[in-house]
């Protein structure tokens, strides 16, 4: 197969606008937690978010208008507008804009959402129950399909290859890098814009979350120390929102061009719980399983892997299956293992988390910088892989393994290696 | 024109809803080929219009409105 390399990097977070703001911050340790002020939440058992930061755009923060006109804005929900902000950065940064037809018809879009516009459709819904069918804008299911995102960003930069895109709940942005890097492996595109994006924030999703017992409840007055993964007192996750993509390209292709390359994305590995719709496989094997493939498929060993980029949502089950299954998979090399959980510091950005933390993998391949795990004061378990409480620590890295898990019992790795 | 004649308040619904200059909302205007609207736009903007004057337009006669001046004329012979 084509080797597929990482050319452009683009992302919007709960830490701020851009990839240079985002990993400053998430190096010097911030969180982008914070109390929810933008709706009604003393009913809520969960009262806390990593809400993207809005403003002008300067001190990073995030200016929508930048991305897409008022007038679209609000025929779409926010995960479009997060994507076309996080795309337009990847697509700069690659310096990769097809003008002509036969580089558009090979450049192809794969940006996913877990949810997508769950609160257009509540909106469009409290709309048809009190104004009845004739007031459902027109623009209602364009602006909340989750391939819209896909779409809104061919449509603006031309891009005319394969338009595609994933729905696999938690793992949807780690699917989308890996199925999009096989596209290109097997000839399909040269280059894709790939990713995942997600705006959950709202009162509907938060019931919902809480519902499934997943978001914590127990820190809604120190909201900056609610995501803990491994801690012992971590009680559920951070709801995020934002996007990550990335503009991946066929390895001759991006030479040719003398195009910057981060990193070459060289093992994909999926696998299936088929367990439960939301817990997953108490043994740990549907993630054992997608690391191990990933894994033979860059023909590598955990031995060679020099930071996980874990789920570790801070969920109190999933975090040690997610533990465990690792140093199954490492055996004797777990001592030389490093893995540390973003989410601390981000929060879960459900269907993006997945591409937010490819790149962060990437980053720390590119800086020889690891961010930390927050709020990790006391480990639930004992193990000899260094989680790495509190601090950001500098570990050249040559291998980058990135996981995700969602819903359904979705599992995909990636492994990412410098070139 | 007063601010709450039929005409002002048209007027101020497509500079909204199409997020253009004022001044191009001319009563000759075509939705379409000046203002920049496409299908959908024009969909909404009846709508939008329904909402504002409470009346119901039908889609054959929405089909006819393709000019600002075309809107107002139906709204003040609907509303008259």
């Amino acid at each position: 197969m084509r080797r597929v390399v990482i050319t452009g990097l683009g992302m919007v977070t709960p830490l701020g606008s851009g990839v240079s703001t985002t990993w400053t911050r998430l190096l010097a340790g911030e969180s982008g937690a914070a109390r929810i002020a933008e709706f009604e939440v003393s009913d809520l058992p969960c009262q806390i978010a990593c809400r993207v930061p809005r403003g002008d755009g300067t001190n990073g923060t995030f200016n929508p208008d930048l991305a897409m006109e008022p007038k679209e804005q609000r025929k779409v929900d926010d995960f479009i507008v997060y994507a076309m902000a996080a795309a337009d950065e990847a697509i700069a940064d690659s310096g990769w804009k097809p003008e002509d037809y036969e580089d558009q018809i090979r450049t192809g879009v794969m940006i996913g959402s877990g949810i997508g516009g769950i609160e257009g459709i509540v909106d469009a819904g409290i709309t048809l129950h009190e104004k009845g069918p004739r007031r459902i804008s027109p623009f209602f299911i364009p602006g909340r399909l989750i391939n819209l995102a896909s779409g809104q960003i061919s449509i603006k930069y031309g891009l005319k290859g394969p338009n595609h895109a994933v729905v696999t709940a938690c793992s949807t942005g780690s699917h989308a890098i890996g199925d999009a890097s096989r596209l290109i492996a097997l000839g399909d595109a040269e280059v894709m814009v790939a990713g995942g994006t997600e705006s959950p924030v709202s009162r509907i999703s938060m019931a919902g979350f809480a519902a499934c017992r997943a978001l914590s409840t127990g820190f809604n007055d120190e909201p900056t120390r609610a995501s803990r993964p491994y801690d012992k007192d971590r009680d559920g996750f951070v709801m995020g929102e934002g996007a990550g993509v990335v503009v991946l390209e066929e390895y001759e292709h991006a030479v040719a061009r003398g195009a910057k390359i981060y990193a070459e994305v060289i093992g994909y590995g999926l696998s299936g719980d088929a367990f439960h719709i939301t817990a997953p496989s108490p043994d740990g094997d549907g993630a054992y399983r997608c690391m191990t493939a990933a894994l033979k498929r860059a023909g590598l060993t955990a031995a060679d892997v020099d930071y996980v980029n874990a789920h570790g949502t801070s969920t109190p089950m999933g975090d040690e299956l997610e533990l465990r299954a690792l140093e199954r998979v490492a055996g004797d090399s777990a001592a030389s293992l490093t893995m540390s959980s973003t989410k601390s510091a981000i929060g879960h950005l459900l269907g993006a988390a997945g591409a937010v933390e490819a790149i962060f993998s990437v980053l720390a391949i590119r800086d020889g910088m690891i961010p930390p795990t927050l709020n990790l004061e006391n480990p639930s378990v004992e193990t000899a892989i260094d989680l790495v409480p509190l601090k950001a620590k500098s570990k050249t890295v040559d291998v980058a393994l990135s996981n995700s898990f969602g819903f359904g019992g979705t599992n995909a790795s990636l492994v990412f290696r410098r070139v | 024109m007063s601010e709450n004649s039929i005409e002002a308040r048209v007027k101020k619904i497509v500079v909204e809803h199409l997020g253009v200059e004022e001044d191009k909302v001319t009563k000759d205007a075509s939705f379409i080929d000046d203002l920049g609207a496409d299908s959908l736009d024009t969909v909404e903007l009846v709508m939008a219009f329904e909402e504002e004057f409470g009346v119901e337009i039908p889609d054959d006669a929405a089909e006819t409105i393709l000019t600002v001046g075309d809107a107002v004329r139906f709204l003040e012979k609907s509303t008259a």
